[in-house]
């Protein structure tokens, strides 16, 4: 518009930075719209040059990884043991959550979680032994990660667990995720009394058969359609499991009467309708199966994987392979149960951010408002968050919709480019574990993603970018 | 002393200054500092002896908070307050408000045929903000300072090719289509355009304009640098030919510090091709380079106001002399009153001013008057103050100057450092004359008047002579928030002398200064009448 046709217009403003002058403008009745503005993250010019030079072919490439997490159709197809399906599962590894760790540097919760899967597989009597064995070279360690499969919280897979398998029918790739365990003491927040290793002896007895039995009666059960019609229930499928769950349960239990024993079927039905997160052991492997489908595309700057271990959050992205990016896991902002306060807390654990990588869990909080209640949040607060993330997001999901936004489809896909000249971070809704091992959960809440990873990430990025050339 | 980062928690500048106001105080608090951690504000830490060891591994995008407390459980007290209200502010902005976009992309989406855009974050940002806003077709007014010469250039070129206004860097004030745009003035919409390279002389011309029945078309801020010679002037010939065009324009007045000599030289040229009638005050500038130009010369911001108006009002363009020569009978008489209230000691004048082009041109005005005068600003090396924090003999004191803003708002925002220095140069026997400027509009200080009518009270109570002449002009019209008459008669009860200009204020001061001193030259004179 050429100054003089201003001259002949309503002024309409974007008004970036001081509120003030909004406010004046609003006083004199001009259409103003203020921009939330924030600072970049901090990187060299370098990076953001080679990055800006190839910007049309990064969103070309963006746009490939975006339809391949779009298209993806996660099934549940079987359940088997962990040594005889992961890939590169062995007896002497243990699978854990977040990016590679070595025994030294992990956390309490985690090192509880190791102790009790040894107590589990039987290479240890006891905790002290358990101990001397995982600090020995017999262990390998491993992040989940990098074998097709994903963790809660410590996120520990041993040899002998029974896993879930998942199927991205669209692209043929599989995932994988162990039952869960249910609230109170768990192995997954690192507790391993002879409670905890019970019940994971019944879990890999009885329950594992009968679900199996019943998964293979069924074939398959559509995940994407039970998520898809959880987010119009009020579940955000991470922090919240309720209404996915309850689908699910509607779907597997009359396989489960049917190929199972009453008594059996009873106890296995009323474990799942007992434990509201049942489902987040299949909302993740489902997000992690439809996210693997997008690695490996050159030059996209899309996430596919976010992921704590306790001690460092890492992530990877689509154009950079195998490569982590790593930085400090943040301790989360979280309403703590009574008697614990945030000095109890762990670092950020699990890979059940793969769910927010997904477009899910706290990008889909305006589905799930009574997850922001843990912060002492308000439901427009939730609202405010998921809209926030459409701003670091590549697109926005086909299926997975959110009815208070007018059924607009989640913010799917995080472009570390965003993320990185807006200065905002992923937001993430996640449990909190006692730091130290065997207490267990101590609150939840929400965090934001710290901002390390992704500055590293995009010069990840520009640095393969440039070996291209 | 005690230091705490938050890590990643961004707040506005203006957000913090106003949470370290308040921390600062609470008793006990000797200092405090809440700043976003960045190179300049680590500068100011360092200097005012803020920076700590413990803000080392600090990052840009993190919070800084120093406490200089006379003891540890003030300084926990404080640090505490200060959670309290930071977490307050966040509080407000989330709960009450719906959503807002974090980017540009989002607001235009919301707003797709936006026509400008206001920018008023860290200079160094400024620019990647303003570029997009170009490149999507939107006039960018920039009120960020610290953008560097380079990038205006990039980006006024840029603007140049596709036709668009940038207004700023360091552009305060603007009117665009009768609408106030940061700090400016709520004027009559008129046939008179005006182009400007500095901020409050707009505002002065452009309220003169408005409280003498004429109006505005449109006022473009182009902001100071733009004349300068890497600039070479860019906007404020597309601001010109813009008005040059624009039905809505009759008249064009154009005021700017001195242009560099060969910006001032184009200009002059261009104006050669314009139609309508140009009134052009550049402060300071040699009258000659004028000669034989169709530009009409102004020597203050006022005679252009005057000259602009009779020639809206199609009278001959001298038509306000007379009412010039009735002030001047009015000056006289104030000034005889205000001299026989005086003790022999006092003879010095002290100006605080506000805004910049006021102090630049009270400078030019009592050059002829009582000869030069001290400044923090002075074009003269001679008479540039070795301490801004110390007046000398005759001192006029550019509050707006980097010496005294940094870490703080505006000195037209916030009043305290002026109020502080009006006491201190009433402690002073030999101050005759304290003048000052009152800024109104959007973006200045809401209730000028109730901060300043303690302070005159004060001032005179601590006056060792009691008898200080109180001056002040008021830049601004009935219809700012503040409202012109409502301001100038609180100030006129605290016996404050009001003038309706910068121009006219200066001379009053000068008047009573100038008298003073033939008084003593008198009685120095033994063959005198006295």
């Amino acid at each position: 518009m050429a100054i003089n046709d201003l001259f002949d217009k309503d002024l309409k403003v974007i008004n970036i930075g001081l509120t003030s002058f909004k406010d004046s403008l609003e006083e004199v009745n001009v259409n103003v719209v203020q921009v939330d503005w924030k600072p970049p993250a901090e990187i060299d010019e370098k990076t953001m040059e080679i990055i800006s030079s190839h910007g049309s072919y990064i969103e070309k490439q963006n746009e490939k990884s975006l339809k391949k997490i779009l298209s993806g159709t996660p099934f549940l197809i079987d359940l088997a043991k962990a040594i005889d399906v992961i890939p590169g599962m062995k007896k002497n590894m243990i699978l854990h959550a977040g990016p590679p760790i070595t025994w030294d540097r992990m956390c309490g919760p985690m090192r509880g979680a190791i102790i009790g899967a040894l107590i589990y597989e039987g290479m240890a009597e006891n905790p002290e032994e358990a101990e001397k064995i995982a600090n020995s070279n017999e262990i390998e360690y491993s992040p989940c990660h990098e074998h097709s499969t994903v963790g809660p919280m410590a996120g520990i897979v041993s040899a002998s667990m029974p896993v879930f398998i998942l199927k991205n029918e669209e692209y043929g790739n599989h995932a994988y995720c162990t039952m869960n365990e249910g609230l109170g003491k768990v192995l997954r927040y690192g507790a391993f009394s002879k409670e905890v290793i019970g019940k994971l002896r019944w879990m890999e007895a009885v329950l594992y058969p009968a679900l199996k039995r019943a998964v293979r009666e069924l074939s398959k059960i559509d995940l994407k359609n039970i998520i898809a019609q959880a987010l119009h229930m009020g579940d955000e499928v991470h922090n919240r499991n309720r209404a996915a769950t309850s689908l699910f349960y509607r779907q597997i239990a009359p396989a489960v009467i049917k190929t199972n024993d009453t008594d059996i079927a009873v106890e296995v039905l009323e474990f799942i309708n007992g434990n509201d997160h049942f489902f987040l052991n299949l909302s993740m492997p489902a997000c992690k199966v439809t996210l693997d489908a997008a690695r490996n595309i050159k030059g996209s700057s899309v996430v596919v994987a976010m992921t704590r271990n306790g001690t460092d959050f890492g992530i990877q992205l689509s154009g950079t392979g195998d490569a982590w990016f790593v930085g400090p896991a943040p301790i989360p902002d979280a309403l703590f149960f009574p008697g614990y306060t945030k000095d109890d807390a762990n670092r950020d654990i699990g890979d059940s951010s793969i769910t927010e990588t997904n477009g899910l869990g706290g990008f889909a909080i305006a589905s799930s408002p009574a997850i922001v209640q843990f912060v002492g949040g308000t439901a427009k607060d939730a609202l405010n968050y998921t809209q926030e993330m459409y701003e670091i997001a590549v697109g926005e999901n086909n299926i997975y919709q959110i009815p208070s936004l007018n059924f607009r489809g989640t913010p799917t896909g995080i472009d570390v480019i965003e993320v990185v000249e807006k200065g905002i971070l992923p937001f993430i809704d996640t449990g909190v574990a006692h730091k130290e091992a065997g207490i267990g959960q101590v609150g939840a809440g929400v965090l934001s993603a710290p901002m390390e990873p992704f500055t590293k990430a995009l010069k990840g990025l520009a640095e393969s970018l440039e070996k291209k050339k | 002393m005690k230091g705490k980062i938050k890590r990643g928690e961004y707040f506005d500048s203006v957000t913090l200054m106003l949470v370290a106001k308040q921390i600062n105080g609470i008793e006990g608090i000797a200092d405090a500092a809440v700043v976003m951690n960045t190179e300049e504000n680590r500068s100011i830490l360092k200097s005012s002896g803020l920076l700590i060891s413990d803000f080392d591994d600090a990052k840009a995008s993190d919070l800084l908070i120093c406490l200089k407390a006379e003891n540890d459980e003030v300084a926990e007290k404080a640090m505490l307050q200060v959670d309290e209200v930071l977490e307050k502010v966040r509080h407000s902005i989330r709960d009450t408000e719906d959503f807002l976009p974090k980017s540009q992309e989002t607001a235009l989406g919301t707003m797709p045929d936006a026509n400008l855009a206001l920018i008023s974050i860290a200079g160094k940002y400024a620019t990647n903000e303003a570029m997009k806003a170009l490149k999507k077709g939107l006039h960018v007014m920039i009120f960020s300072d610290n953008v560097p010469i380079e990038d205006e250039i990039r980006l006024k070129k840029y603007a140049w090719g596709k036709n668009l206004l940038v207004m700023g860097p360091d552009c305060g004030t603007a009117i665009i289509n009768g609408i106030p745009l940061a700090f400016a003035n709520v004027v009559n919409r008129g046939n008179i355009g005006i182009v400007a390279a500095s901020g409050t002389g707009l505002q002065e011309i452009s309220s003169i304009i408005s409280n003498n029945g004429a109006g505005i078309s449109q006022a473009i801020g182009t902001g100071g640098r733009d004349v300068k010679k890497e600039v070479g002037g860019i906007m404020f010939f597309a601001a010109l030919e813009a008005l040059n065009r624009d039905e809505n324009t009759e008249i064009i007045v154009l005021v700017s510090k001195p242009p560099a000599p060969e910006v001032l030289k184009k200009i002059l040229e261009k104006i050669k091709n314009i139609t309508k009638p140009v009134i052009a005050i550049f402060l300071g500038a040699d009258e000659k380079l004028f000669e034989g130009s169709k530009a009409i010369s102004a020597k203050t911001l006022e005679e252009a106001a005057f000259i602009a108006v009779s020639l809206a009002q199609k009278k001959d363009k001298n038509s306000f002399q007379n009412i010039i020569v009735k002030r001047q009978k009015r000056i006289r008489e104030i000034a005889l009153n205000e001299v026989n209230t005086k003790t022999k000691e006092q003879k010095y004048l002290r100006g605080l001013f506000c805004g910049g082009t006021l102090c630049e041109e009270a400078q030019i005005i009592f050059k002829d008057l009582i000869g030069d005068v001290y400044s923090n600003m002075s074009s003269r090396e001679k008479f540039q103050l070795k301490d801004s924090w110390e007046s000398y003999r005759n001192t006029v004191i550019d509050m707006g100057g980097d010496e005294f803003t940094v870490g703080r708002p505006h000195p037209m925002i916030d009043y305290s450092l002026r109020n502080r220095r009006i006491l201190k140069e009433a402690e002073d026997p030999e101050v005759a004359v304290i003048l000052f400027d009152v800024v109104l509009g959007y973006g200045s200080n809401m209730e000028p008047a109730k901060e300043l009518v303690p302070v005159i009270k004060k001032a005179n109570s601590i006056s060792p002579t009691g008898q200080i002449s109180f001056v002040c002009s008021i830049t601004g019209t009935e219809h700012d928030p503040q409202n012109r008459n409502d301001v100038e008669k609180s100030l006129k009860k605290a016996g404050v002398h009001v003038m309706e200009s910068n121009a006219a204020a200066c001379e009053l001061s000068g008047l009573i200064i100038k008298m003073l001193s033939d008084e003593i030259s008198k009685k120095e004179d033994p063959h005198g009448n006295k």
